[in-house]
């Protein structure tokens, strides 16, 4: 403890650290030496392509993947083509960026997932240089060719190619370049000796740095920081300039003394540091610059490679891998000689009680929460840097990159236990911890070619069984992907979500199965869909014998014929022998028919039907239509407008058109009731004020309806012609209020009228 | 605007809020001023939700309603089409969207279904290649609306039709689906109680959905005690039955859609001050909101019409003693709380010469021959008086020609009181039917025959008296005016609906066995188990809350009914009402019509 700032080196105002993170587990012969490297941020994974021992034209290099602790994760012969760049996507998988342009892309475990291509022009022109960036679009890849032009893919994982302008005058590769990413567009910032431009999707401009040292001839190396916000250039002077990155403003200028162009520049900046500074790399040299004049200087003693960190920098080394960081400020706080800070105070108390959260019981209105929760934090973390796990996050990355994240780079790694026992000490809610990690271990666990379906299915079951919201379906997906048809399918029996199984089973060609999922489901746009499916997927037969046997998706695609497609419709009905409906249909189509003959063939076939069905009622009806309509045809070519009129219309038009004799001759065809024809006839005659006929007709035979009806016919005539003679709005309304709206539609027209111009008065 | 729905039992303006903020949240998924395209179906749910000056803020600028051809000039960023998923709107949208001028400054398209995405008018927009020119396609989930403090609907119309005619249960989905987000808001429901075929269907797949989303449970304390889903099949009788409190009369003569009234103007005109220009009357429907966030409206709506007369007097004397308290005010503090209180006075003024005007109307009605004589054969009927008869009444109104749906409703009403028709006498009220209305009208006979409104007698014996008796569905002394009995709802009848809610809170199903099997479709009692920590301690005293989900609508006399239930003082249960669609005989019996379109 007493020694703990012993490797504190001050800078300006703050101070810097180096500490060993991890003693590399790996054994290389030659250290870094001839080997293409690339290390994650977050302490993820690091590549290597070894180049062969002794060079000849049938040896190969050699990828490998090695955890941060150099733990080997994955090691083959590379067999593809010259490779210029390696880098890490956001989700650790590893690019590989050969020179003809094509990028491929292996998981952690070194198995092939996929391949792009940057552009056509490439093959020919070779990409002399590549760079892997992240931006808040994703991981993204930058290339210039031998053409001099660059080519960017913003995000590998929605590739749009952008070639970017041409630079003027440059030739061949620049002599040092850097993507950027401002006002949501990444850019690229390059220089040609000591011209600097920045290279957008539709322009080349050129820019230079404010107060620059004119001393300097060309800008040999820069970098761009983790957040983007800061740019730092190195010239041939040696001079070391920081500003911001749009060029706007600079930060500090920096006379190094080293002429030699530095094998990698990286920054090195804490969030809310005040302190801005970049780490230099020469062979034998590490150098931090900051604001002030001085610099920190370390001796390297071997091949190195430095990866930028949110909050430091990583030095990777053959044989060892370090931290250099500027020491926190709560760290100066506790550990600064001489410090009076709380902090200070309380680790001394610490030592001299030897408890662990001394003092903490002195406060009685401090809230407990935040202790408790970075005791947590510190547990995790220290979970995650153990050796054999050899993930060495900060606090602050651990923060910026949340729980949620480390979850996954746990499985990722396939380390399930370790992420299970991390999300219950977390405590994190079963359906976005726990639930999901034994998702991804079901995933990977039907991948294991050799199990048997049965052992697989039974393991997963055991394990899955308790816990909420697990998706099988998306594992059994995974086996489906894995060939495994008949384990995808006794892994969907365990999916408690009927919906989300159909489609799967669709796919897998099992649609009667899907079919019924489907309808278990409850949800009929899915059983819709089923059905379509099936629709184009079968013969005709085949589909409605499936239909027949699922009578939930008959009565939905009857629904859906009946809007969309007819003649199917009647197909179904045909196919069931179901005649009442055949009928209905005929009877519905027959409406739409405009011609007479036309119409009534397509009422007789519904009177067949009807027969069929054995419902003689309808087919009785639909023939007493059809003979109405022929009479209503032979009566139109008299002039009367009938067709379409019911039987009581004809008859009423007929009345009122002084055709009695076919009026009688249809009652006693049509059967209809003596008092619904005495009623017809007493209200047709009283509305055409045909009392003559009226009394003709009374006298006729014993009224049915009796003769009151008569009696009052005759008196609202009279009360409303009285009333109307008089302009009395009380007595119109008085008789309006006895006139039925239906019998009596003449009067009430006149009554009305008659109303409202008494009541304008 | 909202507050009425928030003082209830259940505080459903919890539902609104969480439908609203959904719709903010997809209006803000689209950028910039837009314009929206309305399936004209959905305008009047939507009313009930939000209002324009919510869409205005979220820079709706222009509304238009669906329609083919091309779509009107508008200047603005976004097209966003609000449609429920059918596929013939499909291709009126694809039709909008192909002739949109290309050469104009673009416009960007959007979708949102309500209540539900449908792949199936996915698809149709993929074939008719307009798929990819829409941004966004999105759903909004509006299945349960908040329609008074203690009634949801669905405003679905065509639910009945679905289920019962045409075995289309999507409407039951959506119906489940609304439950659980209902039970995601107020907590778990842990009793469900339900009888009939589509209720079992929409219990089942309650149970299967929490089985889906088990673990994402949400940690509320349950607000429902019980959930009672019951079918319409089951009690066929009270729809067609002809409502006589003040609300249901007024669906009944002038019809309420979505929470509005369109009423004859000429009585509104008076109330203009006198001495006003333009003495002309006015020639547009009076459109009136009614719920209760109306004072008095709330008091008088589940009333028996014939205690209308009294219950508005006494208002009018309370609010002119309120106006004669003026003179009582002397000192200058006494005068300004008076004028407080004047714009409150005012507005319950107005509202008593509205409810005065519309009893007015409803009165000439109740008091004409032709409403008592229909009123009269319904109650025989109910009664069971010669339902085995052709009935002459009936005769004498297709004699006259009287509106089909009329008929429709008596002669349904006869056959469900008879447990069906002899053949004989089915097959001539049938014949009288077609002869006067048209043959057209034989495929709605058919429908009505299909779900069982009307129906030729089996050899089994009508069961209606004894389903009658047991339930006490009439009752001789109902008292209108000092209710008594749910049976005021109808003047003697109590809707079986409601007898069947009623028994199941005191004293339980069992004791009426007999009779639940009488009643199309099993019953039956599930129990959902509440997360633990969240099993609710009654309090002495404290009354259950029961919803009560009627699928394939009530009527507003039902709800009056559970409403009357509700506030019994030793009645132990408050109801919450939801249902499909609320509906009286004439919108019910036109929604089961086909009407074979005219070439």
């Amino acid at each position: 403890m007493a020694f703990i700032t012993a490797n504190w080196n001050p800078l300006g105002e703050a101070f810097y650290r180096k500490i060993e993170l991890y003693e590399m587990g790996w054994s290389l012969r030659d250290g870094l030496k001839e080997c293409l490297v690339a290390a994650a941020p977050y302490g993820g994974p690091i590549a290597l392509l070894r180049q062969p021992q002794r060079p000849s034209s049938s040896a190969r290099p050699q990828l490998e993947i090695y955890s941060s602790s150099g733990a080997n994760m994955a090691s083959f012969p590379w067999k593809s083509g010259p490779v210029r760049q390696l880098g890490w996507t956001v989700c650790d998988d590893l690019l590989c960026i050969q020179e003809d342009g094509t990028v491929l892309i292996y998981d952690l475990f070194g198995a092939f997932k996929r391949h792009f291509s940057m552009g056509n022009e490439v093959v020919q022109n070779q990409v002399l240089e590549a760079k892997v960036f992240h931006s808040p679009y994703g991981t993204g890849v930058a290339i210039v060719t031998g053409a001099s032009r660059f080519t960017l893919a913003t995000n590998i994982d929605d590739l749009k190619l952008r070639r970017l302008p041409e630079v003027p005058g440059l030739q061949g590769a620049p002599s040092c370049w850097a993507v950027l990413t401002q006002d949501r567009q990444t850019k690229v910032l390059l220089a040609n000796g000591a011209d600097l431009y920045i290279l957008d999707n539709t322009s080349c401009t050129p820019v230079t740095p404010p107060g620059l040292s004119p001393q300097a001839c060309s800008i040999v190396n820069m970098a761009v920081s983790f957040s983007y916000k800061y740019l730092a250039l190195f010239t041939d002077s040696g001079h070391l300039w920081m500003g911001s990155a749009n060029l706007k403003d600079k930060l500090s200028e920096v006379d190094t003394k080293v002429r030699t162009p530095p094998k990698q520049m990286v920054w090195c900046r804490r969030p809310k540091s005040q302190q801005p500074s970049v780490v230099i790399m020469w062979d034998r040299l590490l150098l931090v610059a900051g604001e002030c004049t001085d610099t920190i200087q370390y001796t390297l003693d071997e091949e190195s490679v430095c990866v930028a960190e949110l909050d430091g920098v990583r030095i990777v080394g053959g044989s060892r891998h370090e931290l250099l960081q500027e020491v926190p400020s709560a760290c100066q706080d506790i550990f600064k000689i001489a410090s009076m800070a709380p902090g200070a105070l309380l680790l001394e108390a610490h030592k001299e009680y030897e408890a662990a959260s001394f003092g903490k019981c002195f406060l009685s209105n401090y809230p407990p929460e935040p202790f408790v929760s970075m005791c947590r934090d510190l547990k995790v973390l220290n979970s995650v840097r153990e050796y054999t796990v050899g993930i060495p996050l900060t606090h602050t990355q651990y923060k910026q990159m949340t729980v949620q994240v480390l979850i996954d780079r746990l499985v990722y790694r396939k380390l399930y236990p370790l992420a299970i026992e991390i999300c219950r000490y977390l405590k994190t809610p079963e359906y976005q911890g726990v639930s999901r990690v034994l998702k991804h271990w079901a995933c990977c666990k039907v991948q294991q070619k050799e199990e048997p379906d049965e052992s697989i299915a039974h393991a997963v079951s055991v394990k899955l069984g308790e816990a909420a919201g697990i998706s099988y379906s998306e594992i059994a997906a995974r086996a489906y992907e894995c060939g495994r048809t008949e384990l995808a399918i006794k892994l969907l029996e365990f999916e408690p979500r009927s919906g989300e199984q159909v489609p799967l089973l669709l796919k897998m060609k099992r649609s009667q199965l899907a079919l019924s999922k489907a309808i278990e489901s409850g949800d009929t746009d899915l059983v819709y869909t089923v059905v379509t499916y099936l629709k184009n997927e079968m013969n005709r037969g085949d589909f409605f014998m499936t239909l027949r046997n699922q009578p939930v998706a008959l009565s939905l695609y009857r629904q859906f014929c009946k809007h969309q497609e007819q003649d199917t419709l009647k197909d179904l009905f045909n196919q069931d022998d179901d005649h009442q409906e055949l009928g209905n249909f005929y009877v519905k189509a027959s409406y739409k028919e405009k011609k007479l003959e036309a119409r009534l063939s397509l009422l007789q076939s519904a009177v067949d039907e009807y027969n069929k069905a054995k419902n003689e009622f309808a087919a009785k009806a639909t023939e007493e239509e059809m003979k109405l309509l022929r009479f209503q045809r032979r009566l139109d070519e008299k002039g009367e407008a009938l067709l379409g009129l019911s039987l009581q219309e004809t008859l009423h038009a007929l009345l009122t058109s002084n055709f009695h004799k076919q009026a009688e001759q249809l009652y006693r065809d049509f059967r209809v009731p003596d008092k619904r024809y005495w009623w017809l006839k007493l209200t047709a005659l009283a509305e055409k004020d045909d009392w003559e006929e009226m009394e003709k007709f009374a006298k006729s035979k014993k009224s049915p309806i009796g003769y009151l009806p008569f009696v009052e016919v005759f008196c609202l005539c009279g009360a409303a012609e009285a009333a109307i003679e008089r302009r009395s709005e009380g007595e119109i309304s008085t008789v309006l209020s006895r006139c039925s709206p239906t019998t009596d539609r003449a009067l009430l027209e006149r009554l009305n009228r008659a109303r409202s111009t008494a009541a304008k008065k | 605007m909202s507050a009425h729905l928030s003082y209830g039992r259940v505080n459903l303006n919890i539902l609104r809020e969480a439908a609203r903020k959904e719709l903010r949240e997809f209006l803000d998924k689209c950028a910039g001023s837009k314009a929206i395209v309305w399936d004209e179906y959905l305008t009047g749910p939507f009313g009930l939700i939000a209002q324009y000056s919510l869409l205005k803020e979220h820079e709706v600028e222009k509304m238009f309603t669906l329609k083919g051809g091309r779509l009107p000039a508008a200047d603005v960023k976004n097209i966003i089409f609000f449609v429920r998923p059918r596929l013939e709107l499909m291709d009126i949208i694809a039709e909008n969207v192909i002739s949109e001028d290309k050469m104009l400054s673009p416009r960007d398209f959007h979708i949102l279904f309500v209540p539900r995405r449908s792949m199936l008018c996915e698809q149709r927009l993929k074939e008719q290649g307009v798929l990819g020119s829409f941004i966004n396609i999105d759903e909004y989930i509006l299945d349960l609306i908040p329609y008074d403090g203690d009634l949801l609907s669905m405003e679905s119309e065509g639910a009945f039709r679905e289920c019962y005619l045409e075995s289309d249960q999507t409407s039951l989905y959506h119906t489940a689906k609304g439950l659980m987000t209902l039970q995601a808001l107020y907590g778990t429901i842990p009793q469900i109680f339900g009888k009939g075929e589509c209720a079992r269907h929409v219990a089942n797949m309650m149970l299967r959905m929490k089985r889906e989303f088990a673990g994402s449970q949400t940690q509320i304390l349950p607000v429902f005690d019980s959930l009672l889903l019951l079918d319409r099949n089951i009690d066929l009788l009270t729809p067609l039955a002809t409502q006589l409190t003040y609300e249901g009369l007024i669906d009944e003569v002038y019809g309420i859609t979505n929470g509005y009234a369109k009423l004859p103007p000429e009585k509104f005109a008076a109330q203009k001050k006198q001495g006003e220009v333009g003495k002309d009357l006015p020639t547009e429907p009076k459109k009136m909101q009614l719920n209760s966030a109306e004072e008095l409206y709330a008091e008088i709506r589940d009333k028996n019409f014939n205690a209308i007369g009294a219950a508005l007097s006494k208002k009018a004397k309370i609010i002119s003693a309120a106006f004669e308290e003026r003179h009582n005010a002397k000192t200058v503090g006494e005068i300004k709380q008076f004028v407080s209180q004047l714009p409150h006075m005012q507005a319950a003024r107005s509202s008593l010469a509205n409810h005065t005007s519309i009893a007015e109307l409803i009165k000439d009605i109740t008091t004409s021959e032709a409403f008592f004589d229909n009123l009269t054969v319904e109650q025989e009927f109910m009664t069971g008086v010669d339902t085995d008869k052709v009935n002459t009444y009936i005769e004498d109104c297709i004699a006259q020609k009287d509106p089909l749906i009329k008929i429709l409703r008596l002669v349904c009403m006869q056959s469900v009181c008879n447990n069906g028709l002899k053949q004989k006498i089915l097959d001539y009220y049938k014949r009288e039917i077609l002869q006067t209305y048209g043959y057209e009208h034989m495929l709605t006979l058919n429908n009505l025959e299909k779900t069982g409104l009307l129906k030729p007698q089996t050899s089994t014996r009508n069961n209606y008296p004894t389903i009658r008796k047991t339930l006490k569905l009439w009752m001789e002394d109902a008292n209108e005016q000092n209710p008594n009995d749910i049976s005021y709802v109808y003047s003697g009848y109590a809707p079986l609906s409601i007898r069947l809610t009623q028994v199941l809170a005191r004293p339980g199903w069992r004791s009426i066995e007999e009779v639940l099997k009488m009643l199309p479709g099993p019953h039956f009692e599930e129990r959902q188990q509440l997360p633990a920590g969240l099993h609710k301690k009654r309090q002495q005293g404290e009354n259950r809350t029961t919803l009560v989900f009627f699928l394939g609508g009530v009527t507003y006399a039902e709800v009056a009914a559970l409403r009357f239930l509700s506030q019994m003082e030793d009645g132990g249960t408050e109801y919450i009402i939801a249902t499909t669609k609320l509906i009286n005989g004439t919108s019910w019996i036109k929604s089961l019509m086909d009407r074979p379109e005219a070439p």
